[in-house]
């Protein structure tokens, strides 16, 4: 549970809030980005730790951070697992 | 650059452990503790053990956040998932850790609605939809994962959410570092530093095991190559005899780390006076609990919880697992008894558990290069 798996902001929802859709490996949930610094841009690349945004990242190594975890295996597919489990909720509530 | 490509085909990761080799410093043996069990994971997963040169050996540290919770502190998330008309929320690997009288899957099996999420966010919002109902967020980790749960209360606050309340179990890194380095059993000579935590808190919190301890650190991140580097990092200061952090993850890490995620901790938790760690014992101002102004959030003081100190199972050795000073092979029940679908102690139940990456790798018996070094 402590990775941070890179993910790319595909969608903003609420700037207040700060909330934003995120792509992570294939899924899309909503994460907080209240963590960042300024406000979330479409397009940005970010390390997703438990439905946060925790730091901006640049692209290329976010692509080379992804397919290593890929390449890890069972705690990447935990992870992912995890966000795919919660990401109907979120986004029911969200909405 | 595709580092997989590059490690798989071994060049890259040779060349570095040629270099590593002629780096170490002639006729000693050096032990590095790898801190994280992120770490630990990508080590067994990718054979970086078996890369190194002979007389260094990495040695697995206390930084997986499922591993430290203690017996106790299980225990008293079964009795609060217990409670009438509770919804008890967790991180997945944590459902599956057994306490004295089972884990919460156990006690979801005796009628407890237990349920596993992703996020702090999702317990919240599980409050938010059931106002009938009491939400437990079971919060567990590092500064890596305490902002979340510190945002998420900062919202209930806000949105005057009652129903919802966390069971604080936050821990820091810094104390645990120093109950090691001041233990007798285990002569370290440097440390290898978890990148994502050091994004919340940045590399500064390690300064005092390069002054106080003059033992050399580096923050890496977790590739393959980030790790060997990170090694060959320490090798070189070790060989130059010199003691100071630095930063091989500088791609996320800063000197300072993420100052919100700071201040939204500052503003929601403070040190405890002590905590208890598996294996580790109590430790002075290592954990955090929820500060007097979110009292009305904090389940320890909205409901009774046995707080008690429980032993670890007889068998199980996690807690010198965690402390580096037994691997995990020579545990007597590791494979038999203990796997991680049954799991007995933590440290097999976490993908990041020292345990488990030496089980679910294949490392179940004394390699070329224990013998030697034993
Ligand atoms: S193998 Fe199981 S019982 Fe033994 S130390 Fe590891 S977790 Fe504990």
């Amino acid at each position: 549970m402590c990775l941070g798996i890179p993910a790319q902001i595909v969608e903003i929802l609420d700037p207040e809030a700060k909330t934003a859709k995120a792509d992570i490996g294939g899924v899309r949930r909503i994460v907080s980005c209240a963590l960042l610094e300024g406000e979330a841009q479409l397009g940005e690349w970010v390390l997703v730790h438990v439905g946060f945004a925790l730091d901006r990242i640049d692209e290329e190594q976010a692509n080379e951070t992804l397919q290593l975890l890929s390449d890890m295996g069972e705690a990447y597919e935990r992870e992912l697992a995890g966000i795919r489990a919660s990401a109907g909720e979120s986004s029911k509530g969200a909405a | 650059m595709k580092y997989v490509d590059e490690f798989r085909s071994g060049e890259l990761a040779r060349a570095l452990a040629s270099e590593l080799e002629q780096a170490m410093p002639l006729g000693r043996e050096l032990a590095i503790m790898e801190v994280c069990g992120g770490h630990t994971h990508a080590i067994y997963k990718h054979g970086i053990d078996e890369l190194l040169p002979r007389g260094l050996e990495l040695v697995h540290g206390p930084g997986c956040p499922v591993c430290v919770i203690p017996v106790g502190r299980v225990d008293d998330a079964v009795s609060l998932a217990l409670e009438p008309n509770v919804i008890f929320t967790t991180f997945g690997d944590m459902m599956r850790v057994p306490g004295s009288k089972g884990s919460l899957l156990d006690a979801r099996s005796r009628g407890a609605d237990v349920r596993m999420v992703y996020s702090p966010l999702d317990a919240l919002e599980l409050a938010r939809a059931n106002p009938e109902r009491e939400l437990i967020f079971f919060a567990i980790g590092f500064e890596t994962t305490a902002p979340s749960t510190a945002v998420t209360l900062l919202q209930a606050r806000d949105e005057a959410i009652s129903n919802f309340s966390v069971f604080c179990n936050h821990v820091t890194i810094g104390p645990p570092l120093r109950a090691i380095l001041d233990a007798p059993e285990l002569r370290l000579d440097g440390l290898i530093a978890p990148g994502h935590v050091s994004a919340v808190i940045g590399s500064r919190p390690y300064e005092f095991i390069a002054s106080e301890y003059g033992r050399p650190v580096v923050v890496a991140g977790f590739e393959p190559l980030d790790i060997l580097q990170s090694v060959l990092m320490l090798v070189r200061q070790l060989a130059a005899g010199r003691a100071e952090v630095e930063n091989q993850y500088t791609r996320v890490v800063r000197e300072n780390g993420n100052p919100r995620a700071l201040e939204a901790i500052e503003q929601t938790m403070e040190l405890r006076d002590s905590f208890e760690w598996r294996g580790l014992g109590s430790i002075p101002r290592s954990g955090l609990r929820l500060r007097d102004e979110f009292a009305g959030w904090d389940a320890e003081r909205r409901y009774k919880v046995p707080g008690l100190s429980v032993p670890d199972h007889k068998a199980c050795q996690c807690g010198q697992v965690l402390r580096g000073l037994v691997k995990p092979w020579e545990c007597k029940v590791f494979g038999t008894a203990c796997t991680p679908e049954r799991p007995i102690g933590t440290c097999m139940v976490s993908a990041e558990g020292a345990c488990a990456a030496y089980y679910n790798y294949g490392r179940n018996r004394p390699t070329r290069r224990d013998k030697i070094q034993a």
